[in-house]
């Protein structure tokens, strides 16, 4: 019933709607579109190197022969799915870490929350930056892994101190009566009991993970090659993007678009979910 | 509120020292500063390698334990050892810091500022032209990672000087080392120009949504009303009443930012070529610069527990309900 009111008010938000149409056309261009161009992301075009955007080559080609719109869309898919992945990840990391915290309370919490307190303190950029590089042959899942670990800890906190509140509720202290394991409460009552917070928090870590990846590979420490993504072609293209510019507009036009998608449907859900909220 | 403030300095300390310790065993184990002195022509011998690195405590031979106990008696006596080339680590931060901080501090005040009156305005103006204008354009701007509006801003002030024929707005380090006095600062605000651009905007945004959004809560309760109820102009009910309550939030963002502000412009110092702090973390990795790394680390350890603990003191300072409990 709830859900029904809430997609209701989402389809009603001109900003969601926009922000979805822009994200299904998005996707749709990264999955069907390879299948309309001519050549594939691992072709090369030796007759036409650094040849400006034509009828055989929409979007141009790189400086060994690669057709970029199909190099693009490549992209654009690894870009699409490690943002996903990473705001699983780190959302329903937040959500179990903060919500044990605040439900048991005690050494755990304690324990639970220095280890968030140490994450933060840690120097995200500097590890991602160490240990990805030597991850060249290892699968990218591993790059999902690294980015999630450090996008969690600030949602963790709010969840925990949602929970202390929750915990108090009838419905939940009857639970605990009937004999329910404890951690069946937390992930039958408490957690769904969450869930605008952590639908809203985990459309806006999509957006943030796609930013961070980009990020990370601009400097080369993100996906490594022969793999590409919208961050490291961004990055090439941007060494010659006053010659070239296709190399560089295509996939930073991209990324700019990809984002503002998700932040207009995170913001469109935050209003549908939690009318009366601010932040 | 004495032994609270004791208490939280203790962990914190650990909380650094743990941080530190954890970012130079990473270093010291992953990295290599051999390699930069193996492939030297003429070649050098190997047990002068051995002694240089030994001198910097750098030798991969020696147990990591035992660097590492060398590096951290080092730090507590406030001596960060040496760099890859046998540079001073301390000196080196020492001048980073100052580049860093004539970059940034300009733009991180700007934009909280400018962002403040921005979303303040816009909530006045709300469901206006104006609001909506400002609503998308901060969207757009949220949408370009900084160092996308980076690259962009360096490109097209390339193309402006291009076709002007002469440099107009430099896009590339801090000044020019051959002028002096006058024309040297002025060359340096110049240099400035691009970079702050790149810093403020996206603050802008950011600070304007939030800051929009809280003085919409605010201007509908009721002490606004009674404020001008009891006779004060709007202005000054809105300056005076409704601002410092809805500048909490942004207040508490900005206390953070300000604290973690010296080493948070990795992208903009990397782009613009300026040789900050941020810049140094880039360099040092790919240099394979031990020392650098861990002291870069600590500093931003340091960073980070300083600005938590600043942005508790503003919010206690402007919010009365805090101070009381």
């Amino acid at each position: 019933m709830r859900s029904k009111v809430v997609l209701g008010r989402l389809l009603r938000n001109r900003q969601a709607r926009y922000g979805g149409i822009a994200l299904l056309l998005l996707i749709a261009l990264a999955y069907i579109g390879p299948y309309l161009g001519a050549y594939d992301w691992t072709d090369k075009d030796f007759l036409a190197f650094l040849s400006p955007p034509d009828a055989d080559h929409w979007w141009g080609t790189t400086s060994i022969g690669q057709d970029m719109y199909a190099v693009t869309l490549r992209g654009m898919q690894k870009s699409i799915v490690i943002g996903l992945l990473v705001a699983l990840f780190a959302t329903g990391l937040a959500a179990l870490v903060g919500a044990f915290a605040g439900y048991f309370g005690g050494w755990v919490d304690k324990l639970l929350m220095w280890g968030v307190d140490l994450l933060l303190v840690l120097p995200s950029f500097l590890i991602i930056a160490i240990i990805s590089p030597r991850l060249r042959g290892a699968s990218w899942l591993w790059f999902v892994v690294l980015l999630a670990a450090f996008a969690w800890m600030i949602t963790s906190r709010v969840v925990r101190s949602m929970t202390l509140s929750l915990r108090e509720r009838e419905y939940v202290q009857a639970a605990l009566y009937m004999g329910i394991p404890r951690w069946k409460i937390i992930l039958r009552h408490i957690v769904p009991n969450l869930s605008s917070l952590l639908i809203i928090d985990a459309t806006l870590n999509v957006s943030g993970a796609v930013i961070g990846e980009a990020a990370l590979s601009f400097f080369g420490f993100g996906i490594q090659p022969p793999d590409v993504s919208l961050g490291t072609l961004i990055a090439e293209g941007a060494r010659n993007a006053t010659g070239y510019p296709w190399l560089f507009a295509f996939p930073a036009g991209l990324l700019v678009l990809l984002v503002l998608a998700i932040n207009l449907i995170g913001d469109g859900l935050r209003d549908a979910l939690d009318p009366g909220s601010n932040s | 509120m004495g032994k609270f403030l004791l208490r939280r300095l203790a962990t914190n300390l650990i909380l650094v020292a743990l941080a530190a310790s954890l970012a130079y065993m990473l270093a010291a184990t992953t990295m290599n500063p051999r390699g930069a002195y193996e492939g030297r022509q003429p070649p050098v011998a190997e047990e002068v390698i051995d002694a240089t690195l030994d001198a910097y405590n750098l030798n991969d031979k020696t147990p990591v334990f035992e660097r590492y106990l060398t590096w951290a008696g080092g730090v507590v006596t406030g001596d960060f050892g040496k760099t890859w080339n046998g540079g001073s680590v301390n000196e080196e931060m020492g001048r980073r810091i100052m580049v860093s901080l004539r970059l940034l501090l300009i733009g991180t005040l700007l934009g909280f500022a400018l962002g403040v009156a921005v979303g303040a305005y816009s909530a006045v103006r709300q469901y206006r032209f104006s609001d909506r204008a400002i609503g998308v354009s901060s969207f757009v701007v949220m949408a370009v990672p900084v160092f996308l509006l980076a690259t962009l801003l360096a490109i097209a002030t390339y193309n402006l000087n291009r076709g002007l024929g002469f440099t107009l707005i430099e896009y590339t380090g801090e000044y020019n080392p051959r002028l002096s006095g006058w024309d040297q600062f002025l060359n340096r605000l110049n240099h400035l120009i691009l970079p702050t651009i790149s810093l403020t905007l996206g603050s802008i945004a950011f600070y304007s949504r939030i800051q929009r959004n809280m003085m919409l809560d605010v201007l509908n309760q009721d002490f606004v009303r009674t404020a001008m109820a009891k006779g004060l102009r709007r202005r000054t009910a809105l300056f005076k009443h409704a601002l410092r309550t809805a500048l909490i939030p942004s207040a508490t963002y900005f206390a953070f930012a300000f604290g973690t502000m010296l080493t948070g412009a990795i992208f903009t110092e990397k782009i613009f070529s300026w040789h900050g702090m941020g810049a140094w973390l880039v360099d040092a990795i790919n240099q394979n610069d031990v020392n650098s790394v861990a002291a870069v680390s600590l500093f931003t350890a340091v960073c980070v527990l300083f600005a938590a603990f600043l942005s508790d003191l503003l919010v206690a300072s402007l919010d009365p309900r805090v101070r009381v409990s």
